[in-house]
């Protein structure tokens, strides 16, 4: 959430607030619960490792609110960001150590195991079909968020039923 | 409290088995399958290629005849049906789709739809006006003319569709309905089989996708000619699902 944050305030200087504004226009539906908790959290660290700087502004009645900025150090940051090819998703990932470990372990069946992973990857591939479909079409950006992590998904039950040809 | 039985449910099926014995060894497509489907039920059964998937669809709607086991529909045991009443069948209480559509080339849209009706015994009025209801649902207005030459794919399945469907089948069986589509043409049957389903349409599809199979309320899924799962979706699964998908990290 770092960077993201980083790229909202390229557009010029806003408050914790705004920016979960921001987010929540940018990705809509696509953002379930967005955390101003974790927001304000993020920019307390990017303002002390010197990207943003903040400056408190009085308000009359209300307490002060806190109006961050890009420093230089910031934007050459956001610089890389944009440069650097992002790395790839993760493959090894929790699941597939359960998998790998099943058997040594002889505590779980590894078939077991995929049809119950399956499962939870079916019905969040269903959630996210209700999900695209309550979404505005025309937020493009939120319907291929949506859209990417379908295709995720269904590379993922691809796999899984690879797995399950070679271990059945 | 009623004394009444419940009704059987709309399908059953019991050891089912179908070997082909080709050249070499046989091979084993359907292993000993038992399978209920329940009225208005949508079931996706998903596998890889050569799991016999297809086969076991085909077991169902009668093309295909099993080497031992049974098959109920609706209480009634038709696995021993002549060619005849399984094609009777296949007219009035089971309706089929493929992937490549299989329509009859030299007949219009509108023939297409309305022979299954005329076979068996509307005339031509109700006939016509099913067919005009089914195209203008499935929007297909101004078709009716064309050849299915002319159409493209997803509308070929559209019409393909329509035909299964004109008759009110209590079971609409799907075999990779979307296999030779495009994703619109996908999106598209994707959207009708679950409009159709709401409005009670019990469906049985084949599908290698697992997008499409997650339209379902049930997914079976099938290795080696066996059921390896069975699994109801929408009950919830504790994962964290899709906000753990979608979230931004750091």
């Amino acid at each position: 959430m770092r960077l993201p944050l980083l790229a909202l305030l390229a557009r010029g200087p806003a408050h914790g607030y705004e920016l979960k504004q921001g987010l929540e226009q940018l990705l809509g539906a696509a953002y379930p619960q967005p955390n101003v908790g974790q927001i304000y959290v993020t920019l307390g660290r990017l303002e002390k490792s010197g990207l943003i700087e903040g400056e408190e502004i009085a308000q009359s009645n209300r307490p002060n609110k806190k109006i961050y900025r890009l420093t230089d150090a910031g934007r050459e940051a956001l610089h890389v960001w944009f440069e650097d090819p992002t790395d790839e998703p993760r493959v090894r990932d929790e699941f597939f150590m359960k998998l790998a470990l099943a058997p040594a372990s002889g505590m779980a069946d590894q078939i077991t195991l995929i049809n119950k992973q399956r499962r939870q990857y079916l019905n969040t591939l269903r959630d996210l079909t209700k999900l695209a479909a309550s979404e505005d079409r025309d937020n493009r950006i939120s319907q291929l968020l949506i859209e990417g992590a379908m295709l995720h998904l269904q590379a993922d039950l691809d796999w899984l039923e690879r797995c399950q040809e070679e271990l059945e | 409290m009623s004394d009444e039985p419940a009704p059987p449910p709309l399908l059953r099926t019991q050891g089912l088995v179908k070997t082909y014995s080709g050249e070499g060894a046989p091979a084993h497509a359907v292993r000993g399958v038992d399978l209920t489907i329940r009225r208005g039920e949508f079931v996706a059964v998903t596998g890889p290629s050569g799991a016999g998937k297809s086969t076991l669809l085909h077991l169902l709607g009668g093309l295909q005849r099993p080497d031992s086991g049974s098959i109920w529909l609706d209480g009634e045991r038709v696995d021993s049906y002549s060619e005849a009443r399984w094609a009777v069948l296949r007219r009035r209480r089971i309706g089929v789709v493929f992937q490549f559509f299989n329509l009859v080339s030299n007949l219009t849209v509108a023939d297409n739809i309305e022979l299954p009706t005329l076979l068996a015994g509307s005339n031509a009025r109700q006939a016509r006006s099913e067919r005009e209801k089914l195209l203008a649902e499935l929007g297909l207005e101004g078709k009716e003319r064309s050849m299915p030459g002319e159409l493209s794919g997803g509308e070929q399945q559209r019409v393909a569709l329509a035909r299964a469907l004109v008759n009110h089948p209590d079971l609409l069986l799907a075999d990779e309905p979307t296999g030779s589509l495009d994703s619109k043409g996908t999106r598209e049957v994707m959207r009708l089989l679950s409009r159709f389903h709401q409005r009670g349409q019990a469906i049985l599809l084949v599908t290698h996708d697992h997008r499409l199979a997650s339209a379902a309320d049930r997914v079976i899924s099938f290795f080696d000619g066996r059921v390896a799962d069975d699994a109801t979706l929408g009950a919830g699964t504790g994962g964290r699902g899709v906000s753990s998908v979608l979230e931004l990290k750091d």
